[in-house]
This record gives structure tokens, C-alpha cells and sequence, in this order.
């Protein structure tokens, strides 16, 4: 396999309209940001699916390790007290 | 050892619980590899199956089934990229996945080595092969891959013009002239037992299929996907007024299925072996694609790099 | 005038549906996935354009035509696309090269379409420059990048692009039909249009380090229904099925 003409690979993130976030779609391959831009729009909006078309490298992306996913993310399913429900309001306030 | 089995253990009950796998996750050795071949296979299949209708792109008969059947092949395309891409979330690179498909190691669906001699087969690789496809895909829509399964959300809702345009071409021909209709039910000839090759061998030949269903990568044995398709395909034929060739096919009410005549397996085995009628000129056309394609991948990695350099000469200069 | 409309539409019709056969003969050969589908996007604009141009023209003729009628039920010499679009793709550089030339004509052909006073033409131009205008940029886009890139690739650019030349002429020279239908108001300028497109196209160029040949001598005919060689096969291929079942609907 000769890496010369082996195009790298950029995450694609698209904002579906405006007001929305920009969502991970998929993958692709190209040479530079500009034709992974342009590859985007061909593979992943051809059904109007976007407004708006970030491309990152992949390998410009760190993420965090499953193994830390304990330690990242429990210690926030405790903190009961970040959710609305926690509080309770009569209901005659209204709505609040 | 005991720690090992642990893991596979927990990685069961995880899977078993309905939880998807993602690509950082842990995963036995096995489920990776596993992944990584049938993933990259379903790609293949997609990439060569452009080909038996990309040849009638030019020789569509209306300017409304050029673009309904160039906008198809085409998607077909993105499927073999979105699928490619989730192989390559399991460590695989599409360069070393597009070679062993060029040099004959790796497979893909026996179906696409059928011909295509006149326009009724579009309409019948729609109707029959996307058909047998999307039963597949709207399974896998649930595999326990993440990846995997959010590229077959997304194919699923591509799919689903692709059998449309494809029985309304054949609706069009079986309410046509003479001519028409008889190519009609020639394609169906063609193309029904094939098809029904498309789900694999018989649950007691598939020995690799219990694992996978043990992993929830597979959803649903081959027969019963089979049977599936039989079931809902029969009152589409019989809308067609056309006939399907298997004078053993009847309604059997006990059941609630249709059952069906024997399979021709030799042939079946045969064409995997590379001894279908387009075989090598599938194989020969990638090739060819892909070997053209070189020096245009390479020129515009030069040309991207050129411009990197020049850019950081800018950033340094100013 | 109306033969003239007619024949106008035509050409324009022409010129999108014979690029779009071209292109759609990529499909499947691409040489790489997301070019493929680069490419498909572009036939199926040319495509899109095609069905709106013969839809137009098949309604002038009247009767019973169709858009498919006209697009596949006439003889060679009744087609009247330019001859550029009819030659074959070759190898992906010029396919590249062919792209650029036109889609730059074409740019600059329908941005001055949309101020026609011929109303259906203007609402045609106006769908289509959108299109028009991202081809422009991608084939200029991949000029550059083949052009500036590897020594092979801006030989094999170069190379096509000197073919290629001697087919642009054609593009700007106006007969009696583009003279009256200009004098309504209705036609393209060609003579501006070149301008624009000759200052384009030496900036493109220049970024792509290839250099523009020498005008030498021009080959012209399409516009009038004079083919080369090509486009026989074209249509041979396209129009086989509906002209061995002339009776048939499909
Ligand atoms: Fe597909
Ligand atoms: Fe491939
Ligand atoms: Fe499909």
C-alpha cells in the first residue's frame, strides 16, 4: 500500500438548521480542509440535511477514555439538586 | 486469564442489556475482527454493486430514470463510504480494506456478479436486491456496534427511494407493450433466486451466524430474514402480474408463510468461488478505478501539502 | 424568432444533457468514493438543467412532444450542443480541465441568462446558477490542485489542456441565430462573455502553474448540428431503448 495517495480522514459536523447545534455525522477522506468541506456538502447533505459544515481532523481530536467513564460522569448523577425536580413549589405558583 | 474472562464476561451481560458498543469501549479481540470483516465486506458490496447498474446510467430510457437511477448508484456510493468510515472506528484503514477487496482476498455480496443485460433488471435489482438489502440493514439498524448501527440509520432512510424507483420501473414494463412485460418477467426470472441466495446459507450451514447473534451483531437468523422476504415480496410479484419461478411456492396456512422450493446452493457456491458470469470484470473495473485513481489521490496530497507550508510560511512571516 | 427560441433552447439543453451523459459515464469509476459522488452531483445538476431546457423546448414545439421526445428522438445533426461537452472524459485530469473550461463559460454565460427578456430562460438561469456557480468553483478548485501538484499530474493536465483548446473557440462565436435573439434581448453577449472568461481563466491558471495555449486555429460546428466523431456513440447509446421500442412508455 503506497501512503502517498492515502487522503486522511476528517470527523464531519453538521448543523441541520439554525438554532440547532453542529451534530457528528460520519467520517470522510480528503487532502485539506477545503475538499474535506466540499466532500461533506456531496456525501452528507445531499437530502438538505445542513445549513452549516464544520470538518475536523480526526486525529486533532482527543477523547476521553471509557475506562475514566466512571470517574468522569457518576459523580454528577448525585447532584440531585442541578434538577428542577429537586425543588418542591406548590402547585398553585403556576408553572415555574 | 481470569481477569480476561471477566471482561468478556461483563462485555456479555453489557450486550446483553441492549447497550450499544462504541469504539473506545472495551471489546474481546473477536468482536473487532468480526466487525471489522463483515463491516468492510457490507462496504465492498456496495462499492461493486454501483457497477451492474452504473452501466445502464447512459442507457436509461427517460431523462426521469437517468437522474432517479444516477441519484441511486450514487448513493450506493456514500453507503460504501459511511461504511467504510464505521470500520475505520474499529482501527482498520479504507486504503487496506479497498486492497484486499482489489486482490480477491476479501468478499462481497455474490449478487452484484450477476449481469445486468437489459433495462428490466434495474427495475429488478431495485425491486428484488435492495429489497433483500434494506431487510438486512433495517436488522442491523440495531446491532450492538454504534457505529455500525447509526451508518445503517442513515442508509436505511436512503434506501428507501431505491426499491421504490426500482418496482416502478418494473410496474411500468408489466403494464407496458408485449415486449415490455416479457422483459419484465425475465428480469424476475433472473434475479429471484439470487436474491434469496442474498440472505446466506441455511441457518445449519452458517456456523459463524450463532456468535454474531450471541454478540447481537446479527438480529435475525438467515432463514428467518429470508422468509421475511419471501412473505412480503410474493403479493408485490402478484401485483406485478408477473409470476415467480419456483413451482413449489405456496401459501401454507398453518404457518402463516409461503414456503418455498429448494435453493440452488451449488450455484450459489459456485459464483463465491469467482464463477459467476461478471466475476472478474467487477473486480477488473475496481481495479482499474482504483489504479487510474492513483496519481490523482497522490497529486492532491502534494498539493495539500505545498499549500500547508506555504501557509506556515505566511504565519511565520507575518 | 420562434425557430430561433427553439433552436437556442436547444443548444443550451444540448450542452447540459450531452455533459451530463459524459459525466454519468464516471459513475462507478471515480477514483476515489468521494469524488465519485463529487462527480454525480454534477451530471445530476446537468441533468436537472437538461429536463427544465427540453421541457421548455418540447413545449414550443407543441403537439405532442415531451421533454423525452426531444431529448432522445432526433439525428445527430439536429443536436445542438457545443462540441466541447461531447468529447470523451479520458482520464480524470480531463475530465478536470473539459469541467473547468466549460463550467467558466457557463458561469459567465448564465449570471448574464438572468437578465433575458425571455422570461422562462431567466426563471431557467436563475434555478441553475447556483449549480453553475459550485462547479465553477470545484473544477476550478481541482485545476489547481492537478495543475500545482505532482510533476505527472501537471504534465497530464497540461497535455489535456492544450486538446483541449481548440474546442473553446465554439463557445464564443456568435451566428444569426445569437444576433437576432440578441437584438431582442433574449441572448447571451458572447463577446462579453469572453472577456470574462479569458481573465478567469488566466488567474485560474496562473494559481494552477500551467500554461494557457496559444489561440491557434478553432474547430466550430456543434452549435449548428456539425458533430465530431463522439457524439454518435453518445447517442447511440442513449437513445437505443426508446428508438427500438419507438411504441413504448417507460
Ligand atoms: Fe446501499
Ligand atoms: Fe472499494
Ligand atoms: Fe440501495
Amino acid at each position: 500500500m503506497s501512503s502517498k495517495d492515502n487522503w486522511k480522514i476528517w470527523e464531519i459536523f453538521i448543523r441541520s438548521r439554525n438554532g440547532l447545534s453542529h451534530k457528528h455525522v460520519g467520517s470522510l477522506h480528503a487532502p485539506d480542509a477545503e475538499m474535506a468541506i466540499k466532500n461533506a456538502r456531496d456525501v452528507y447533505t445531499r437530502r438538505s440535511e445542513g445549513v452549516s459544515i464544520w470538518v475536523v481532523p480526526s486525529e486533532a481530536i482527543t477523547a476521553s477514555s471509557p475506562d475514566e467513564a466512571e470517574p468522569l460522569f457518576t459523580p454528577s448523577d448525585d447532584k440531585v439538586y442541578r434538577h428542577p425536580t429537586f425543588y418542591e413549589i406548590p402547585d398553585e405558583v403556576g408553572h415555574m | 486469564m481470569t481477569k480476561e474472562m471477566n471482561l468478556e464476561e461483563r462485555f456479555q451481560a453489557y450486550v446483553d442489556g441492549e447497550n450499544k458498543v462504541e469504539p473506545k469501549d472495551w471489546m474481546p479481540e473477536k468482536y473487532r475482527k468480526t466487525l471489522i470483516r463483515q463491516i468492510s465486506q457490507h462496504a465492498h458490496s456496495e462499492v461493486v454493486g454501483m457497477l451492474p447498474e452504473a452501466n445502464w446510467i447512459t442507457r436509461a430510457p427517460s431523462l426521469r430514470r437517468k437522474v432517479a437511477l444516477l441519484a441511486k448508484v450514487q448513493d450506493e456510493a456514500g453507503h460504501g463510504l459511511y461504511l467504510y468510515s464505521a470500520a475505520e472506528t474499529l482501527g482498520a484503514d479504507r486504503m487496506d480494506m479497498v486492497d484486499d477487496l482489489l486482490t480477491g482476498k476479501a468478499k462481497y455480496s455474490s449478487i452484484f456478479n450477476y449481469p445486468t443485460p437489459t433495462w428490466a433488471d434495474i427495475g429488478a435489482i431495485g425491486w428484488l436486491v435492495d429489497g433483500a438489502a434494506i431487510a438486512n440493514q433495517v436488522m442491523l439498524c440495531r446491532t450492538s456496534y454504534g457505529p455500525y448501527s447509526r451508518a445503517m440509520v442513515r442508509i436505511c432512510k436512503e434506501e428507501s427511494f431505491h426499491q421504490r424507483q426500482g418496482y416502478e420501473i418494473l410496474m411500468t414494463l408489466a403494464q407496458g407493450t408485449p415486449e415490455q412485460k416479457q422483459m419484465a418477467q425475465d428480469a424476475l426470472n433472473r434475479w429471484w433466486w439470487p436474491s434469496l441466495m442474498m440472505f446466506g446459507p441455511t441457518d445449519d450451514n452458517s456456523p459463524n451466524s450463532a456468535q454474531s447473534m450471541k454478540w447481537k451483531i446479527k438480529r435475525k437468523s438467515n432463514d428467518e430474514l429470508r422468509q421475511e422476504f419471501i412473505d412480503k415480496t410474493i403479493p408485490q410479484a402478484e401485483y406485478l402480474g408477473l409470476s415467480v419461478p419456483d413451482p413449489d411456492l405456496k401459501w401454507n396456512e398453518e404457518r402463516g408463510h409461503y414456503d418455498f422450493g429448494t435453493i440452488d446452493w451449488e450455484e450459489f457456491y459456485q459464483v463465491i468461488k469467482g464463477n459467476g458470469k461478471c466475476n472478474k470484470q467487477r473486480l477488473r473495473a475496481r481495479q482499474e478505478a482504483h489504479a487510474k485513481g492513483e496519481w490523482v489521490r497522490e497529486a492532491a496530497n502534494a498539493y495539500a501539502e505545498k499549500q500547508a507550508v506555504r501557509k506556515a510560511k505566511e504565519g511565520s512571516a507575518a | 424568432m420562434k425557430a430561433q427560441l427553439l433552436e437556442y433552447t436547444l443548444r443550451l439543453g444540448d450542452n447540459a444533457l450531452i455533459l451530463g451523459q459524459r459525466l454519468g459515464e464516471w459513475c462507478g469509476h471515480g477514483p476515489i468514493l468521494e469524488q465519485d459522488i463529487a462527480l454525480s452531483n454534477i451530471a445530476l445538476d446537468q441533468l436537472g438543467q437538461a429536463r427544465m431546457l427540453m421541457q421548455y423546448a418540447a413545449e414550443q414545439k407543441g403537439g405532442d412532444f415531451t421533454e423525452d421526445k426531444v431529448a432522445f428522438l432526433r439525428p445527430e445533426t439536429e443536436y445542438h450542443n457545443c462540441l466541447l461537452v461531447e468529447l470523451e472524459n479520458g482520464d480524470w485530469g480531463r475530465t478536470i480541465v473539459r469541467q473547468f473550461l466549460f463550467d467558466t463559460y457557463n458561469y459567465f454565460f448564465y449570471s448574464a441568462l438572468l437578465s433575458s427578456a425571455d422570461n422562462r430562460l431567466q426563471e431557467i438561469a436563475q434555478k441553475a446558477i447556483k449549480e453553475i456557480t459550485y462547479h465553477a468553483q470545484w473544477s476550478a478548485e481541482w485545476l489547481i490542485r492537478l495543475g500545482d501538484g505532482t510533476e505527472e499530474s501537471h504534465q497530464r493536465v497540461q497535455r489535456s489542456l492544450n486538446d483541449l483548446w481548440e474546442w473553446t473557440g465554439e463557445l464564443f462565436s456568435m451566428d444569426a441565430v445569437d444576433e437576432a435573439l440578441l437584438a431582442e434581448g433574449i441572448a447571451v453577449n458572447l463577446a462579453e462573455i469572453k472577456v470574462q472568461w479569458d481573465q478567469k481563466v488566466n488567474e485560474i491558471l496562473s494559481l494552477a502553474t500551467l500554461k494557457r495555449p496559444e489561440d491557434a486555429w478553432m474547430q466550430s460546428g456543434g452549435k449548428q448540428g456539425e458533430h465530431s466523431e463522439y457524439l454518435g456513440y453518445v447517442l447511440a447509446v442513449m437513445q437505443h431503448l426508446p428508438r427500438m421500442y419507438p411504441e413504448a412508455t417507460w
